[in-house]
């Protein structure tokens, strides 16, 4: 039941900017994540919510109170740490306790929010056993269990399944979904690298770059409609193939003459000025489609890595060629070394000038 | 000057002889063994065999002279008369068990054991936490840490200054003596003060081995996740809480093996004794009173091996679990 505002929040180290100008409305019950490459600040922005880290700059609020300056502990908060960060020394019932008892909460109290706690997780049989005889799996649902015992109002997830392997990655990300289907007035955010984890996880994205915000939006809007390059390339794994070209022909379809040769058509509108301008065209690998006719592009298959319901075709080993990556449905290995035409759909095809998207001008 | 040179002489004398063992018995080893020709596999490995008794055979040898034999002889001279030239069976331990001095001895080695091993960890341990926390914490640390470098028999001499006694109207030359006079009281000879005076020695071991225990203990702290820290900031742990409940408990291990160690060392403890009192007005301890009795006046070498080996027989059950404990540190 909170709602989180975030006014041109910055963050430095004495002359170096490391987050500015952070813009950010959250909403009670949404699950935000936040994405972007290592040491985009995702972690510090975390950190100064939760009030690890001083915020040198705007304001913070959390229900419409300024919390900058308060204590981490009164903030509602709870954090779930990459490493666990469990008491070593402490068994299970005691590392969740442990909040509780500080803030001098009854026994009665306690028992029952610990034991509910370590129902939901599957910890019961666990609760008298020390950190160190658990496995990696069941010590991060101990950190979680920590942090809802205390009952908080945010949830912080500092990237919670990174040091999980790739099985158990899953499944604990598929029991975060389901704990916050159960309690969908609780606001969660999340940091994380792993877009499959954003993607599928978060009511919303925040993907940083450069000290500020690059966008915010659903997954899918991410996805469909990137604002920038840095984005589009950022979100869709291959990432977004980016082939620069001049546009010929401006309207509501436009028409961009590559440099390699091809002709691209796409369906972001251009205005007559337009013509002649330098953009980049954003095409994501999995909506290459091959052709006979006229495409735009063509090239000649380096690497075919055949993946069983998608093959991967990498293009431009030999320098100067543009490096193109198409995902096509299907196995195709025997297109080692053959020549390829490559064409999409003029929907499907994103147009860029100096790094941001002409649809958002 | 002499002695500089004696001294300098005697380590670069040492360092060559240390050299040239470890080079030339391996060259030898090598020579009757090479690492080629037909043998080439049963040599290396016969050489390998060998070349770790090579190797630790000086320490050997010299722990064999330096410790072991020592040991022995000891509890052997322990069942023997003042010349060690008769038997007398327990006559040594009898002795002791009856003897005043040395009922007061245990009883003050007892009272250096409850107060200065947990004195100096704990007055370390806020050291270590304290230092680490300001800002000119690494000039405090090695000024705590200073007194370490000074001798024992130094340290006793420092102090002996500060307990200094003079006759009431004279300036007081001694640090205490200046200020209880400044405060309006008459001198004391705080050295013959019954009882108490067991305290003023033991502030001398306290005041060396805080700075071991801090050093050690400030590694420890250190070593803590930084996260397990911030985690009960936000499950809202006071700085007081904060160390007792998640610093601490972290480093019993370590608080373990610094108690101990310095155990060990209070039960050993002599110089300080020795230089400062020499066991008078009440103030006796084991190791002090072995020494009296082993090298002064008319030596009585039955009863001071008697009194060594109760001296080892304490420490070693605390060594061992010492040990453990700092193995268990490791793993």
């Amino acid at each position: 039941m909170a709602d989180l505002t975030l006014t041109g929040v910055a963050k430095s180290y004495g002359e170096v900017d490391v987050l500015r100008d952070i813009n950010l409305e959250i909403k009670a019950g949404e699950l935000i994540v936040f994405v972007g490459p290592s040491g985009c600040g995702k972690s510090t922005l975390l950190r100064m919510i939760a009030g690890l880290e001083r915020i040198t700059g705007g304001d913070l609020t959390i229900d419409g109170v300024r919390v900058n300056d308060m204590p981490p502990a009164q903030r509602g908060i709870a954090m779930v740490f990459q490493s666990y960060a469990l008491y070593p020394h402490m068994t299970v019932r005691q590392n969740m306790e442990f909040a509780l008892k500080i803030a001098k909460k009854s026994r009665a109290e306690i028992d029952a929010a610990v034991n509910k706690a370590a129902e939901i997780l599957q910890l019961t049989p666990y609760l008298d056993r020390l950190p160190k005889a658990l496995s990696g799996g069941q010590r991060q649902r101990v950190a979680i269990g920590r942090a809802i015992v205390r009952d908080p109002k945010v949830y912080l997830f500092d990237e919670p399944l990174s040091n999980l392997d790739a099985a158990l990655r899953v499944a604990t990300r598929i029991e975060i979904a389901q704990l916050k289907e159960a309690m969908p007035d609780r606001t969660m955010i999340y940091v994380t690298h792993d877009q499959v984890e954003a993607m599928t996880l978060a009511s919303r994205i925040v993907v940083l770059a450069n000290k500020g915000i690059a966008q915010v939006g659903t997954p899918l809007e991410l996805y469909e409609r990137p604002q920038n390059e840095f984005v589009a390339q950022f979100i869709g794994s291959p990432q977004m193939n980016l082939l620069p070209g001049r546009v010929v022909e401006t309207g509501d379809v436009t028409t961009v003459k590559l440099a390699d040769g091809g002709t691209a058509r796409s369906t972001v509108p251009t205005r007559p000025e337009d013509m002649g301008l330098v953009v980049n065209i954003g095409v994501r690998p999995e909506d290459l489609t091959r052709t006979e006719g006229q495409g735009l592009f063509t090239g000649k298959v380096e690497i075919v890595e055949a993946l069983g319901e998608v093959t991967l075709l990498y293009f431009g080993a030999e320098p100067g060629a543009p490096h193109v990556i198409a995902k096509l449905p299907g196995i195709h290995a025997d297109l080692r070394r053959a020549k390829v035409t490559l064409t999409a759909a003029p929907e499907k095809v994103h147009l860029f000038h100096a790094g941001q998207s002409l649809l958002y001008r | 000057m002499e002695q500089l040179m004696l001294a300098g002489g005697t380590i670069l004398t040492g360092v060559f002889a240390c050299v040239a063992w470890f080079w030339g018995a391996n060259f030898v080893l090598d020579t009757l063994y090479p690492p080629r020709g037909p043998n080439i596999g049963r040599n290396i490995l016969r050489a390998n065999m060998i070349r770790p008794w090579l190797f630790i055979g000086p320490a050997i040898l010299f722990l064999g002279v330096y410790l072991v034999y020592p040991v022995f002889k000891s509890t052997l001279m322990s069942f023997q008369d003042s010349d060690a030239k008769a038997f007398v069976g327990f006559a040594n331990y009898n002795w002791l068990l009856s003897d005043a001095k040395f009922r007061e001895s245990i009883f003050n080695n007892l009272m250096w054991l409850l107060v200065v091993p947990a004195a100096s960890t704990f007055f370390g341990l806020i050291a270590a936490q304290i230092t680490d926390r300001i800002k000119w914490g690494n000039f405090a640390k090695s000024m705590i840490f200073m007194p370490m470098a000074i001798s024992f028999v130094g340290a006793g001499v420092i102090w002996k200054f500060v307990y200094d006694y003079r006759a009431e109207g004279q300036e007081q030359i001694g640090l205490l003596n200046a200020i209880w006079v400044s405060l309006g009281n008459s001198p004391e000879t705080w050295l013959t003060v019954p009882f108490w005076n067991n305290f003023f020695l033991m502030i001398v071991l306290i005041w060396i081995q805080t700075g071991f225990a801090m050093v050690i203990l400030s590694a420890a702290l250190r070593g803590i996740p930084e996260e397990t820290i911030e985690a009960a900031i936000l499950d809202g742990a006071n700085p007081w809480q904060l160390f007792f409940r998640i610093k601490v408990p972290q480093i019993w291990g370590t608080i373990a093996v610094v108690w101990t160690t310095i155990t060990i060392t209070v039960l050993k403890v002599f110089d300080i004794v020795f230089v400062m009192t020499n066991g008078e007005w009440g103030t006796q301890v084991l190791a002090n009173m072995m020494y009296n009795w082993m090298f002064r006046g008319a030596p009585d070498y039955g009863r001071g091996s008697a009194i060594a080996l109760v001296i080892m027989a304490l420490v070693t059950p605390i060594m061992i679990w010492n040990i453990r404990n700092a193995r268990k540190e490791m793993a």
